[in-house]
């Protein structure tokens, strides 16, 4: 099953690293891990994307937690939450095919960045369903390159994001905060 | 110092010399290891035998590298060590410099946490996070990788500020919910058992587990490193569980309707085959590290926290039980079990090691820190000996590291010099890191040694033995005399052919106000039983073939003396899978599947 995990870490050198080899090492597949920084400076924003089965899941997080550069983790999969991915794509265009390339780029709301006499470098931004969409259009004129960022997720509204880890067991009563209990496993 | 180190272990080297330089105006003892990975184990033998945090150096490079074998084990066994390690010169990092490794990078998977510290004012706040890293939640090892220049230049040095942060991880909610289930279905059972595994001793919950068991009269099965969580004379204690575990208790887990999993992980050591493992059970795991709720075993109540804290919550609404036609059951099945146990066998002029443990058992009136290795001789010590105390068997048990015994115990007798500190190890493991005797007697250590020579790699020769038609492929071992060995670095040692001799020796080894090695020269070719083939059924285990000319009452724990019984029942716990036996009653080669585990 595809799982989106938003994951916020401390900018700090080798914590792609880090997150990388613990996925890897525990055996999980990554289709796509995107990072950037975020509103805190400091603060780095992954969203990682894997194809875990359903028991997994709550582990991956645990695991995730117990990385001491991890901040928050949030698996954004089963809220309400804008995906999205961007992909240039440079294709082939030829003076007869030019027009034709621009009706789709336009039925995709995509955008074109570059031109050259035989190529067009097509911007576009949106799930990877639709992007994957474009790109099979454009196989007929010759797909020269192509780069795509991977997905990065958002949830919906104003809270989401903020809410502790609630897979294991329930969250009901006060928070009992431990002195003695490192939170970092 | 400002951490309350008082002991280091270590081994210098280039990049670590402005801190070994520094050391000298400080009143902390440092031990020379022989080999840094010697260093990695002592800090560990230290850490286990107190729960302190225990402390190896080495340089960059080679040295850095030795430790990760040390790193590993205490990882698995979440012992809780900081390793620092030097580094080249922060200009040099990243150039293939002489003794240059990216030790942070290779012990990525194998610590809990590392440091690369370019910079001196970051000295600090490194060592404060790491100590506290190490010891907190699930222990573990905590490398500092400390470049030349950031060790040679000062700074302010403000502890304080130096604080480790809070660090991400939403607390965990109460889960009243879970504790209510819990509390339910511990009240509900008819079959219950306790697994006691590591978390019990790492978060001092003895004293927690005991009133569990005893109130409501449920039986305690242990994991290897759970060994002293309970006392083995207590008589709920069943003994230790899983591959090479007593066979009662491998048949009341899958006969129970509730494990009660209390600070264990459910290794595959434990479970054998997952598909059959415990069926007619409901499970709880108690346990401090998320990451290992429903990781192997799917349970029905899962409950993060420390074991101590859990049942302090739990135990005032646990219900007075009285299970006594669970507990005679599993009385029953002890009685068909331990008539094969070769605890009372006749030597018939035979050495074996069984005997030989449990000799010890006595001669040290049940009261010694046992550093084990990793082979046979480790199974029959968890057998054999009798822990009836918290910390007083150290050995390695996630990771199996041959090698680990005789510089952890090192540690342990640094960090409890007033402890009796054996050392029980086979002759293959003992000479991976015997170079430490010289340790021992530089520091002037009072530790008794124990070799378990039985002339082979024995556990494996084992698994060659039941699983690839006794062909003893690079098992048969040829080892130097171990007593001349001794005696070369001033070590008094005996060999020990005889039982007659057994308690002589280890008496007159305590005796002595220093180290003594003694040479058990075992049977050859003698068995672990009770086994559960790696892959295999928990119940389905390779038995010790009867008929057997021995018997045992199975439950002489706890008394003065062993005396033999006449050859009580023959009736089989398990299966019997040795068609063909040799005169001494072992197993014959047996086709079973391999699936795949290790030795
Ligand atoms: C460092 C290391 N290498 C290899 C092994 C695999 N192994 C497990 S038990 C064993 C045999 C140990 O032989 P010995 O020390 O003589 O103990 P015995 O089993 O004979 O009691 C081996 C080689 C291991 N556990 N650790
Ligand atoms: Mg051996």
């Amino acid at each position: 099953m595809e799982t989106t995990f938003v994951v916020h870490v401390e900018d700090q050198p080798g914590v792609l690293t880090r997150v990388a080899s613990l996925v890897r090492r525990r055996g999980f597949n990554i289709e796509s891990l995107t990072v950037g920084h975020t509103e805190t400076p400091g603060v780095s924003r992954m969203t990682i994307v894997l194809d875990v089965d359903e028991a997994a899941i709550a582990r991956i997080e645990a695991n995730l937690y117990k990385l001491v550069n991890v901040i928050r983790v949030d698996n954004v999969t089963p809220r309400p939450s804008v995906f999205r991915d961007l992909a240039m794509i440079k294709v082939a265009a030829t003076a007869e095919s030019r027009g034709a390339i621009m009706q789709l780029v336009d039925v995709f709301r995509a955008r074109v960045v570059d031109v050259s006499p035989d190529s067009l470098i097509i911007e576009i931004t949106g799930t990877e369903d639709k992007i994957d969409g474009l790109v099979e259009m454009l196989k007929q004129y010759g797909v020269l390159e192509m780069a795509r960022t991977g997905r990065v997720a958002m949830s919906r509204g104003a809270d989401a994001g903020q809410r502790a880890r609630t897979d294991i067991g329930d969250d009901d009563g006060e928070v009992a905060l431990d002195g003695n209990v490192s939170y970092s496993v | 110092m400002r951490e309350g180190v008082t002991d280091i272990f270590g081994y210098p080297g280039g990049a670590i010399l402005p801190a070994y330089d520094a050391l000298l105006d400080y009143p902390i003892r440092h031990i020379l290891a022989r080999h840094e990975q010697g260093a990695t184990h002592m800090a560990d033998g230290y850490a286990r035998a107190t729960g302190k945090v225990g402390v190896a150096v080495a340089t960059s490079g080679p040295g850095a590298t030795n430790m990760v074998t040390g790193m590993a084990t205490a990882m698995m066994d979440s012992s809780p060590i900081v390793c620092i390690t030097g580094q080249v010169g922060s200009r040099l990092i990243g150039s293939d410099a002489f003794q240059e490794t990216d030790i942070t990078g290779v012990t990525l998977p194998v610590t809990k946490h590392n440091y690369l510290v370019r910079r001196a004012e970051d000295v600090a706040p490194a060592v404060r996070e790491a100590f506290y890293l190490a010891r907190t939640g699930r222990p573990g090892p905590v490398l500092i990788d400390i470049t030349k220049d950031a060790q040679q230049a000062s700074c302010t040095f403000d502890w304080d500020a130096a604080a480790p942060k809070p660090h991400g991880r939403p607390p965990t909610p109460p889960q009243l919910t879970e504790h209510r289930r819990a509390l339910e279905l511990i009240n509900a059972a008819e079959r219950p058992l306790i697994l006691a595994g590591h978390g019990i001793l790492i978060g001092n919950a003895m004293a927690q587990v005991r009133e569990l068991a005893d109130r409501a009269q449920i039986p305690v099965a242990m994991t290897l490193l759970g060994i002293g969580a309970f006392p083995a004379s207590h008589p709920l204690n069943l003994g230790m569980m899983g591959m090479h575990g007593e066979a009662w208790v491998n048949t009341a887990i899958q006969q129970a309707d509730l494990l009660i999993a209390l600070g264990m992980r459910f290794d595959d050591r434990v479970t054998g085959n997952l598909k059959t493992y415990a069926q007619n059970a409901k499970k709880i795991h108690i346990e401090i590290d998320p990451a290992e709720i429903n990781k192997n075993v799917t349970v029905d109540v899962g409950i993060v926290g420390d074991v101590r804290g859990v049942l302090d919550r739990l135990l005032p609404s646990i219900a007075p039980g009285d299970r006594r036609a669970w507990l005679d059951s599993i009385d029953a099945l002890k009685g068909h079990s331990a008539v094969r146990d070769i605890k009372n066998l006749p030597d018939e002029g035979h050495l074996y090691a069984a005997h030989v443990i449990h000799d010890l058992w006595h001669a040290t009136n049940g009261k010694a820190l046992v550093v084990t290795d990793v082979g046979q001789h480790q199974m029959w010590e968890a057998q054999y000996y009798h822990h009836d105390v918290p910390r007083s068997l150290i050995t390695s048990g996630g990771l199996g590291t041959m090698g680990f015994a005789l510089p952890a115990a090192i540690g342990a007798k640094v960090a409890r010099p007033r402890a009796d500190v054996w050392v029980v190890v086979g002759d293959g493991g003992f000479q991976m890191t015997m170079a430490e005797l010289a340790t021992i007697v530089q520091e002037n250590l009072d530790i008794n040694i124990a070799i378990i020579n039985n002339g082979y790699l024995g556990m494996v020769r084992q698994w060659q033995e039941f699983f690839y038609e006794r062909r003893y492929s690079a098992t048969p071992l040829l080892s130097p005399d171990f007593v001349k060995i001794a005696q070369a670095y001033g070590i008094k040692a005996q060999s020990v052919t005889k039982r007659a001799d057994v308690v002589p020796a280890v008496k007159a080894a305590r005796a002595e106000r220093q180290a003594v090695l003694l040479d058990f020269v075992v049977e050859q070719e003698d068995t672990v039983y009770p086994m559960v083939p790696a892959g295999a059924d928990l119940d389905q285990m390779i038995r010790r073939p009867d008929p057997t000319p021995l018997a045992d009452t199975g439950d002489e724990i706890g008394r003065a003396s062993a005396d033999p019984t006449s050859p009580a029942d023959q009736s089989s716990g398990g299966v019997e899978v040795s068609p063909k036996r040799d005169q001494f009653g072992r197993a014959s080669a047996d086709p079973l599947a391999e699936t795949g585990a290790d030795v």
